[in-house]
């Protein structure tokens, strides 16, 4: 039950877009069409999934303060927090890269329509930023938590690019004044679904 | 020997440090090549450190900071990067100079440290970073790449303030902290919404409608 909560609120609770801005470049710049959002997004779940766990396994047995004593007892107190940013982010380009490859080898159907987004994952904030808050909460995730955290917020990242690529998609039949067509009305269209989804926050689970 | 000398010169002389074209990679970023409301650069972190103008301040500083030295880090290692491998190097020099920065942040501001919490590290892949390594930096010279880091950097950082400015006044009706309308003897009732994720991007559009009406800037849709 308590993952199941904790699955709702990584999805529309806590949204990646609609409550912490993460990943708004790509958010902004692949949201014209339907097929290609979900694409993406289809990736950016699947990516967040597998790196937050791999970056929680390394978080826990390497990086905490005194976490290396499983080797052995001298290395009690060796703290290597500061190593985080290069570490999780060298997880992730790895993983990535790992993906593209396996991708291209097993479903070049797939690679295909997913090719361009694919290595543009990597510096997408809303993976790095899945790793982080992650590693940020109290009391701290377990292994099986992480999991659902990380597919959760990828899902959640998932249903806001799509549901912003429909409403652009209706948005090429509407007058909008010429100085605010392109990026300046799409930034009030996410200002206002962001207001929708402030409702979800009156929601205690 | 002195072939050498008047060579060095002529390259001195062809290329001034502040010419109009380096004069120009500082002053295009604020306006119309601007990497927040023009190439939709970086739009993250400027939506989620704004809710007041000291974390927006220190913010910029940090991105310029960063962005400025990996462009010239970068520029200097351009021609012995192997392609393929191109973006790991580049996170790699841009995490070491995100690390410093964070460190230099809890150190000495540590109030503002924590209430930016992860945006510091997201700094590794704001876009604005990346994308500038990737247009400028791999194929400019050190000095003119130094230039355009900062430029971008500065022009992040004027929409930045803006939307600082306007977030925390109407959010909180004080200015760096300063109770503005308090002073001036008049009791204002803060508005909860511009904190909240949907007034920062309406301010945005704004922002932007104004700035394109003014500059004459054009989308198609």
């Amino acid at each position: 039950m308590d993952l199941v909560n904790l699955g709702i609120r990584s999805i529309f609770i806590d949204n990646m877009i609609f409550a912490y801005f993460l990943g708004m470049c790509s958010f902004l710049a692949i949201s014209k069409k339907v097929k290609t959002a979900f694409g993406l997004g289809m990736a950016v779940v699947f990516v967040l999934g597998v790196t937050v766990p791999i970056n929680w396994l390394i978080q826990e047995y390497i990086l905490n303060p005194g976490a290396l004593s499983w080797i052995s007892g001298d290395f009690a107190d060796i703290d290597l927090g500061f190593l985080q940013f290069i570490v999780f982010i060298s997880v992730i380009a790895a993983v990535v890269q790992l993906t593209e490859m396996a991708v291209e080898k097993f479903s070049p159907a797939l690679y295909g329509s997913l090719g361009i987004f694919l290595p543009l994952i990597a510096v997408n904030c809303a993976i790095l930023g899945g790793a982080l808050f992650m590693v940020g909460k109290n009391p701290p995730f377990s292994f099986t938590q992480s999991v659902v955290y990380g597919v959760g917020s990828g899902i959640g990242w998932m249903l806001a690019i799509v549901a912003l690529a429909g409403v652009r998609e209706k948005m090429k039949y509407s007058n909008v004044p010429a100085p605010l067509r392109g990026l300046g009305i799409t930034f009030i269209l996410v200002g206002l679904m962001s207001l929708g989804f402030l409702s979800f926050l009156g929601f205690s689970l | 020997m002195s072939t050498a000398v008047a060579e060095i010169a002529e390259v001195k002389k062809s290329e001034p440090l502040f010419s109009k074209k380096n004069r120009k990679l500082i002053t295009n970023p604020l306006d119309i090549d601007n990497p927040v409301t023009v190439q939709v650069l970086g739009i993250c972190s400027a939506l989620a450190v704004t809710t007041q103008m000291k974390p927006a301040l220190v913010m910029a500083i940090a991105l310029t900071v960063v962005t400025a030295s990996s462009n010239f880090i970068i520029s200097i290692m351009r021609n012995s990067i192997p392609g393929r491998i191109r973006i790991i190097v580049q996170l790699a020099v841009v995490s070491l100079w995100v690390i410093l920065v964070d460190q230099l942040l809890k150190a000495y501001v540590y109030d503002v440290w924590k209430q930016l919490s992860v945006f510091v590290g997201l700094i590794i892949t704001n876009c604005i970073v990346m994308g500038r390594l990737e247009a400028f930096a791999m194929g400019n010279k050190p000095w003119p790449s130094l230039l355009d880091g900062l430029g971008n950097g500065f022009g992040y950082g004027l929409i930045l303030l803006i939307v600082g400015f306007f977030r925390e006044l109407l959010g909180g009706g004080s200015i760096f902290g300063f109770k503005i309308f308090e002073a001036m003897g008049i009791t204002y009732q803060g508005n909860g919404l511009m904190l909240l994720p949907a007034g920062a991007c309406v301010i945005v559009g704004l922002v932007i409608w104004v700035q394109r009406s003014i500059n004459g800037y054009r989308e198609t849709h």
